[in-house]
């Protein structure tokens, strides 16, 4: 049984010079004509599915807030018609600081949604201009401010640091304005520069000034060690929480389990089967209107591959991977499939072994990728 | 066939190959002569189709010697027997051609209507003019907007002495002139002489191995008939076989039941050893044969040698294989095991150049799968120890004590580059940082000028080219020969990486440069070489002595951040190609080191190590 769903919405009123998502602008686009899609692929997906009360669902993007009232209103009634919610469903939005009126707030409200995920990144007016978004730091005190008054009480901020030009000390700002609003859960991402983005083409013309590998890793440092001060539990690599607000939806990912993926280049565990939809936004549509679900890619782990993921994706929790947990699903030990790997990282102190947890080290969680790589075999 | 057939038949042949320098057209003018002469109909017509190896059209360069069997209906009504042979035009491959033209009667000289003469032409025409070939000259490109095929005729009268007022205006991309070229080619290329049936003499110009038939022998039958059947000998070795099969390429592999005096084609004879039949060697019966075999041609000595170990240590038999294999078809390759302390097994190869190293090094990463760490290319030194022996030194980690040498003589070349005047300032810069001596410089006409200097080989070795590529915005050509040794103040220098001296690093630098080369390359190897979970000392050491120092940080960050809205796909890839990575790296004691740090002492001439 599957109770998760990832549901996008690739429109953006603006492109940030760092997203490499499936996104377009939104105007001019068929966004009406979309939503309706969107409808008609939960609904094939779901019509013949096990009856499922949905845990966590998360609408992110592109800019789910760039909908407009009536699209909004038309998102939400497709999502109550088919995905019934469990009664302690965590069911998040996606949203742009300054983008949301009290009008759809509440209309958010009313449809159930009770978690929001701002887009904030920094409180630095000048690195947000640089970084191509365009809300400013005070947009990010009213939005907050509205979505408590709307009745939000799970209330989460991304924030990304290693932005080109950012120092340790303009970090250390950020962090502590973030602190002063009362919220309950933060992200924090380093930048990473991908292909297909400006931040991309600007760095490979060497005109992209990062703060460096070292400036990063005392930015991650010094993360950690804020949010523990200010009694927030780090529960994964990225994420931080007051406790009992750790995001279902992630937790979801990390724990290797199935969910729906839904919409424009969405990508769903499902059945056992990693899938994608078409990104493109005709090439996403043209299929349902023949009433065919708008898959381009399916593929069905190995088992091989399956414990390789167990292991790469539940590292990510600070408590890490369960033994016994890893023995139910895959009637397998990691301590003697993985052997060599767990002892290798153990002895770089990378990994430790805590009761019936494999995790990281706090050294770990700055070299991750040093430990995931080697369990892909 | 009677001896009157076959003389009739040989009065039509017509042996000749193309030479031209890299970009002036030669492959594409082979391609409209084969579809001028029907040997393929256009559906199997690719483009360059005589460049048959993915890496040779990828390059666009030809590295093996390919020949070609054409009927040609000419305008007197005969229908003649071509063969065309298609040449190498880089100047690692001058040994190459010297092969082909041995095969030959006549030779297409294709000189680019825009550009004029280049120094690699020239060292081939010089080749053909000493295998007494008949040469015609050809003007390609004509249809380009800026050809001035009148003053690249003169040129030819003038630079190299031929006479070109017959020569062609073509261009073999719009398919201008082919016909003429072919009539040229039956007027004025001589047939082949020699006596069908006369003892057997043929020149085995190039060979490859087939898993199923065993060594296929190119060649060229001078003297005499063989058939299948025949008892052969090789003259050289004095192996015995019997032929199972002779043919020609139309292009494709046609067995025919006889190879007469003047055919080129193969020969197959179940042979397994690729030993047994040395390109330049002669192929005569078994019984009555002849007695003189044919003047082979000289064989290239390699200049350029490298270490070439398997980046997976196990791999080392396959790599034997690889090379062996390798060996076969390429008689310039050379190998003998080697162990260096930091990379372990592996060998020591002598190529023509880089470019023939580069291409060796590809197939064996591409055809066999086996992945390479490459050391340094290093020129061979010739040592006087202060007892009075000489040693020879292709391995800069072999370099004897310094207090045991006298001195150190090095290899020189006579290096002459063509480029237009307004150049001769950048080329001339360029050679007096590479230590040349200045010999010459001659105008061919009023705007471009022909430039010699002699060159430490070991300096051409490190990107001599590339540089003067880059100087001139890629109009310089050039073309080099060994001249000899000479002594210089040679010093060796090695590296340290986290105290360990790396031998595979170690390489023979000109004392005067010695630490401001030490400098450039702890920076360089100090940005290859990826952070490590330690921080890693790098030092450049002469003797006893550390010239310059540098510190690779310890590895603080490398976790990705971001969940990518559930694609795990991303992920897993985005960490396989991290490992993919690893993988491509060398343990050096505690220290992973990527292939490209190997070759950092290549890139030490450039002027801002940081960039």
């Amino acid at each position: 049984m599957i109770n998760a769903a990832y549901i996008h919405i690739p429109f953006c009123e603006h492109i940030c010079h760092y997203c490499d998502f499936n996104k377009v602008f939104l105007k001019g686009q068929p966004v009406d004509e979309y939503l309706d899609y969107l409808d008609k692929e939960i609904e094939l997906t779901l019509v013949d599915a096990p009856y499922t009360k949905f845990k966590t669902i998360f609408i992110g993007g592109g800019t789910p807030t760039a909908l407009n009232v009536q699209q909004l209103e038309k998102l939400l009634s497709t999502i109550n018609k088919y995905m019934p919610f469990a009664e302690d469903v965590e069911y998040t939005f996606e949203a742009n600081p300054g983008d949301l009126s009290a009008e759809k707030l509440s209309l958010l409200r009313a449809g159930g949604v009770n978690r929001i995920s701002f887009g904030v990144q920094t409180f630095n007016d000048e690195l947000l201009k640089r970084i191509g978004r365009v809300h400013r730091a005070k947009d990010v005190f009213q939005s907050i401010e509205a979505a408590k008054n709307a009745g939000f009480e799970n209330i989460s901020i991304d924030l990304i640091y290693s932005l080109p030009g950012q120092t340790l000390a303009d970090f250390k700002e950020t962090l502590a304005t973030s602190f002063t609003l009362d919220i309950q859960h933060y992200s924090g991402y380093s930048l990473i520069i991908e292909p297909k983005t400006v931040f991309y083409n600007l760095m490979r013309k060497g005109k992209l000034p990062t703060p460096g590998e070292d400036a990063e890793a005392a930015m991650y440092e010094t993360l950690m060690d804020e949010m523990e001060k200010q009694g927030f539990e780090q529960y994964e690599i990225s994420n931080f929480a007051k406790p009992g607000f750790e995001s279902k939806h992630n937790l979801t990912y990390w724990d290797n389990e199935w969910y729906y993926g839904f919409g424009a280049g969405a990508h769903g565990y499902v059945n056992g089967y990693r899938r994608s939809n078409y990104g493109p936004l005709k090439k996403y549509m043209d299929p349902l209107k023949e009433g065919k679900l708008p898959i381009i890619e399916e593929q069905k782990p190995t088992k091989a591959e399956q414990m390789e993921e167990e292991m790469f994706l539940g590292l990510r929790k600070i408590k890490g991977v369960s033994i016994s947990r890893f023995e139910e699903k895959f009637s397998a030990n990691p301590m003697q499939y993985f052997g060599e790997e767990i002892q290798t990282h153990i002895e770089k102190q990378l990994l430790q072994l805590d009761g019936d947890a494999i995790k990281l080290t706090r050294k770990g969680y700055l070299l991750g990728n040093e430990v995931f790589q080697s369990f892909i075999k | 066939m009677n001896r009157e057939e076959r003389l009739n038949r040989q009065s039509k042949i017509r042996n000749f190959s193309i030479i031209a320098h890299i970009d002036h057209g030669k492959s594409t003018l082979a391609d409209r002569i084969l579809e001028k002469t029907n040997a393929l109909t256009s559906r199997e017509m690719k483009n360059q189709l005589l460049d048959s190896m993915d890496l040779e059209r990828e390059r666009g360069i030809t590295i093996k010697l390919n020949s070609v069997q054409l009927k040609y209906k000419a305008k007197d009504g005969e229908v003649y027997t071509f063969h065309l042979i298609d040449t190498p035009g880089h100047v690692d491959f001058t040994y190459e051609v010297s092969r082909s033209l041995a095969a030959c009667e006549g030779a297409i000289l294709v000189v680019d209507a825009a550009q004029g003469i280049e120094a690699q032409t020239l060292a081939n025409v010089y080749l053909a003019i000493d295998n007494n070939l008949e040469i015609l000259p050809i003007i390609n490109k004509i249809d380009l907007p800026s050809a001035d095929p009148e003053r690249v005729r003169n040129e030819i009268e003038e630079v190299i002495g031929l006479d070109a007022s017959e020569a062609v205006l073509t261009s073999a991309k719009a398919g201008i002139g082919i016909e003429d070229i072919l009539e040229q080619v039956v007027e004025k290329v001589p047939a082949p002489i020699g006596d069908p049936e006369g003892p057997l003499k043929a020149l085995i110009f190039d060979s490859l191995y087939d898993a199923y038939r065993g060594v296929v022998a190119y060649i060229r039958v001078v003297e005499g008939t063989v058939k299948v059947g025949d008892k052969v000998r090789m003259m050289a070795t004095g192996k015995e076989f019997e032929v199972t099969e002779v043919g020609v390429f139309t292009p494709k592999s046609t067995p025919l039941d006889e190879l007469s005096v003047g055919d080129v084609g193969f020969l197959t004879a179940a042979i397994k050893n690729v030993g047994d039949t040395r390109v330049g060697d002669t192929i005569t019966s078994a019984r009555n044969g002849a007695i003189e075999p044919l003047s082979g041609y000289r064989k290239m000595n390699p200049m350029v040698y490298c270490g070439l170990y398997p980046i997976d240590s196990a791999k080392f038999n396959d790599l034997r294989e690889a090379l062996e294999k390798l060996e076969l078809n390429d008689s310039a390759l050379q190998f003998e095991p080697e162990t260096s302390q930091a990379l372990g097994f592996g060998f020591r190869c002598g190529f023509l150049g880089l470019l023939h190293m580069e291409i060796i090094q590809e197939r064996i990463e591409r055809e066999f799968k086996i992945d390479l760490i490459t050391t340094a290319p290093s020129v061979i030194y010739d040592v006087v120890l202060t007892d009075g022996t000489e040693v020879k030194v292709d391995n800069p980690s072999n370099m004897p004590d310094p207090q045991k040498i006298d001195r150190i003589e090095e290899p020189y070349v006579k290096a002459t580059m063509m480029a237009p005047n307004d150049y001769v300032g950048a080329i001339m810069e360029l050679c007096q940082i590479k230590r040349g001596n200045f010999i010459d410089m001659q105008y061919m006409d009023e705007t471009r000028v022909n430039i010699t200097y002699e060159i430490p080989l070991s300096e051409i070795v490190y990107d001599f080219f590339d540089q003067l590529k880059s100087n001139t915005k890629g109009y310089a050509s050039f073309d080099y020969e060994l001249i000899g040794y000479k002594p210089s103040k040679l010093v060796k220098m090695d590296i340290l990486l986290n105290a360990e001296k790396v031998d595979a690093l170690s390489f023979i630098v000109h004392n005067e440069f010695a630490y401001e080369r030490g400098k450039i390359i702890v920076e360089k190897l100090k940005e290859l070489i990826p952070r490590q979970q330690f921080e890693v000392p790098i030092q450049a050491a002469v003797g006893q002595k550390i010239v310059a120092r540098s510190t690779i940080k310890a590895i603080r960050k490398n976790v990705l951040a971001k969940c990518y809205g559930g694609d795990i796909s991303r992920k897993r890839k985005l960490l396989e190609k991290q490992k993919e990575g690893k993988k491509r790296m060398k343990q050096v004691g505690s220290v992973e080191v990527p292939q490209e740090a190997f070759m950092a002492v290549l890139k030490m001439d450039d002027t801002n190590p940081k960039k």
